[in-house]
């Protein structure tokens, strides 16, 4: 079991940045916040067997997102301005938001268990993965040749976000040399 | 309760995510919000394909349980993409920033408000 009580270790350390994130009011130290909970949760992923899925957190989810924040922040403003509204109602969503998910794992399955559903329903890609390519790592198998479809529209969707974000950049350029 | 920590404790993040996007009106740290509460979902999908005892689904001699590689194939594309939208979303802010001079979203409502022609609209259409 401990794997079980590791994740609950990770998830208190997450549940400590959270806290940290939502009451600084500095800009820069939220983003160095974020940039550890993205840590986090990838050694969270390594836990829980997801190996690519934490590689990839802590390349994308942790360093460039970061960089990109920092980016941002430089061209922007470092500190926030105190709240002008209550935030009474903000709370009440939050916490009815909670309130009905809890609720809704109630009938779950426990964690780690081989009762649930996705361990018994759909393609078994584990046992299909050797003999149909010949590649053990069946993430790989399953992102590059079952599911090519998906990352070729994932590769649009970035290819797209790419153009937006250079056409919005560019619009900026062009307007302080014509003024 | 006890059985479902892992999965309460991921919702209760999620939500903090949530309070920030609602309750903070600076655009910089909502996107953080939302960030975070992207995260607790990817970690919301990978929980249950966790198998207690087993390994990471690479097939090799000497190991019979896996976890399941589905939900982290669609959270691979999911973080790939998630980056990519928050790319663009910054890169908004920053241009309401050269619009507006602020980035906090009362201070642009009370601009619209006040005058159709706001200081920052003859820069933004030269």
């Amino acid at each position: 079991m401990i794997e079980t009580s590791v994740t609950i270790v990770i998830l208190l350390m997450l549940g400590a940045v959270t806290i940290g994130i939502v009451r600084v009011r500095g800009l820069f130290a939220a983003v160095v916040l974020l940039g550890i909970y993205s840590f986090l949760m990838a050694t969270l992923f390594i836990v829980l067997d997801a190996v690519d899925v934490a590689m990839t957190e802590a390349a994308v989810g942790a360093g460039v997102s970061t960089v990109f924040f920092l980016g941002a922040l430089y061209l922007t403003d470092t500190v926030e301005a105190p709240p002008v509204h209550g935030q009474f109602m903000p709370l009440v969503v939050a916490l009815v938001t909670a309130g009905a998910l809890v609720w809704g794992l109630s009938d779950l399955p426990e964690f780690g268990s081989p009762n649930q559903p996705i361990h018994q329903q759909g393609a078994d890609y584990l046992a299909r993965s050797m003999t149909d390519t010949g590649i053990p790592n069946v993430v790989t198998s399953v992102l590059a040749s079952y599911r090519g479809f998906d990352t070729l529209g994932e590769t649009t969707v970035v290819f797209t976000a790419g153009i937006g974000v250079l056409v919005l950049l560019r619009r900026r350029r062009n307007g302080k040399e014509g003024s | 309760m006890t059985a479902h920590f892992s999965q309460s404790a991921t919702i209760l993040l999620m939500v903090a995510g949530l309070y920030i996007v609602i309750a903070r009106g600076n655009m910089v740290k909502k996107l953080i919000g939302l960030s975070m509460f992207q995260s607790s979902v990817y970690l919301l999908y990978i929980l249950p394909g966790k198998l207690i005892g087993g390994t990471a689904p690479i097939l090799g001699a000497g190991y019979s349980v896996y976890a399941n590689p589905l939900p982290h194939v669609l959270i691979l594309t999911a973080i790939v993409v998630g980056v990519a939208t928050l790319a663009l979303g910054l890169t908004l802010v920053v241009r309401i920033k050269e619009a507006f001079g602020t980035i906090e979203e009362d201070e642009i409502a009370g601009d619209m408000r006040s005058d159709g022609s706001k200081p920052g609209r003859g820069r933004k259409s030269a």
